[in-house]
């Protein structure tokens, strides 16, 4: 994997990921006591298919926002267009396949159960969180650690 | 018309977040969910931070206000544990951790321009709608929830 190969640029960042989470937390914030509407990118990514227009447009606009706001932080930080992604095609595809459809089955992804729903104290999201967190570590270490490498 | 500003106006503040935390980085999540090698648990701090913010205005507010451009908080109907939230988490953390993408880096990552965001991107919205087509036993509420 492409991420193997610049392990060595890792590093612990607390205070970045701190300001980053509480940037999340101010927007489901705003999302919520503006709007009604829960900050859970994968309803609002699903949700784009809908009759009804009004709910359209402000979920494209949430999704707008979303590229909008990666643009800006990119402009004042040029390097942090610098990420590593598999350039494995048939991965992407089933990453991509298997987070659609399933976060469509659990009714939530990392915003909507991780940090929604754990911040609305709901049960089924500190589950939801338990068991994404867990498979998702599992996943890791087999493709990292678990087949002879 | 305010309200789509307030949405347009989320939207770029959580893809600022993602951005600032990195969560927009495959490479660092993966080095997050790497808990054998050299663990990196500054992705731990994005939930944190997320959760100090918007649960402590819940704490405060709960649903006692009403929204200010809407008449009645949107919320997911369901407090049961049902099978299909505790599989599809499951699988969701599979898919999660194949690439290092979940839903919201994987879109504001389009900002890079990279066709592996597209093409990962592309794949997901494919899930939605395979998911959304397929026949269910439980009732789907998808556009009601979150």
């Amino acid at each position: 994997m492409a991420a193997e190969a610049t392990m060595d640029t890792i590093q612990f960042t607390p205070y970045t990921a701190l300001i980053g989470g509480a940037l999340i937390g101010l927007s489901a914030t705003l999302l919520f006591y503006f709007n009604g509407q829960l900050a859970g990118v994968s309803g609002i990514a699903s949700g784009l298919i809908d009759r009804d227009v009004d709910k359209v447009i402000w979920r494209l606009l949430f999704l707008i926002g979303l590229v909008v706001g990666a643009l800006v932080y990119q402009a004042f930080m040029p390097e942090a267009a610098n990420i590593a992604v598999t350039d494995s095609i048939p991965i992407l595809v089933a990453g991509g396949l298997l987070v659609g459809f399933s976060t469509r089955m659990a009714n939530g992804c990392t915003s909507g159960h991780g940090i929604c729903g754990i911040s609305l104290i709901s049960l089924p999201s500190f589950v939801a969180t338990a068991c994404f967190l867990s498979s998702a570590i599992i996943t890791v270490w087999i493709v990292r650690h678990g087949w002879g490498s | 018309m305010p309200k789509y500003i307030v949405s347009l106006s989320a939207g770029i503040i959580f893809g600022l977040g993602l951005a600032v935390s990195q969560m927009i980085n495959p490479q660092k999540v993966l080095a997050f969910l790497d808990i054998s090698g050299r663990w990196d648990p500054s992705l731990l701090f994005v939930m944190v931070g997320g959760i100090a913010v918007f649960g402590s205005a819940y704490q405060l507010l709960g649903c006692r206000v009403q929204p200010i451009f809407s008449k009645d908080f949107s919320m997911p109907r369901s407090k049961k544990i049902q099978t299909r939230l505790i599989v599809g988490s499951a699988a969701f953390g599979v898919g999660w951790a194949l690439v290092g993408f979940c839903p919201g880096p994987a879109i504001s990552s389009l900002a890079l321009g990279l066709t592996e965001s597209l093409v990962f991107v592309a794949s997901m919205f494919s899930g939605f709608i395979l998911y959304n087509i397929l026949p269910h036993s439980e009732p789907n509420q998808h556009t009601l929830t979150q």
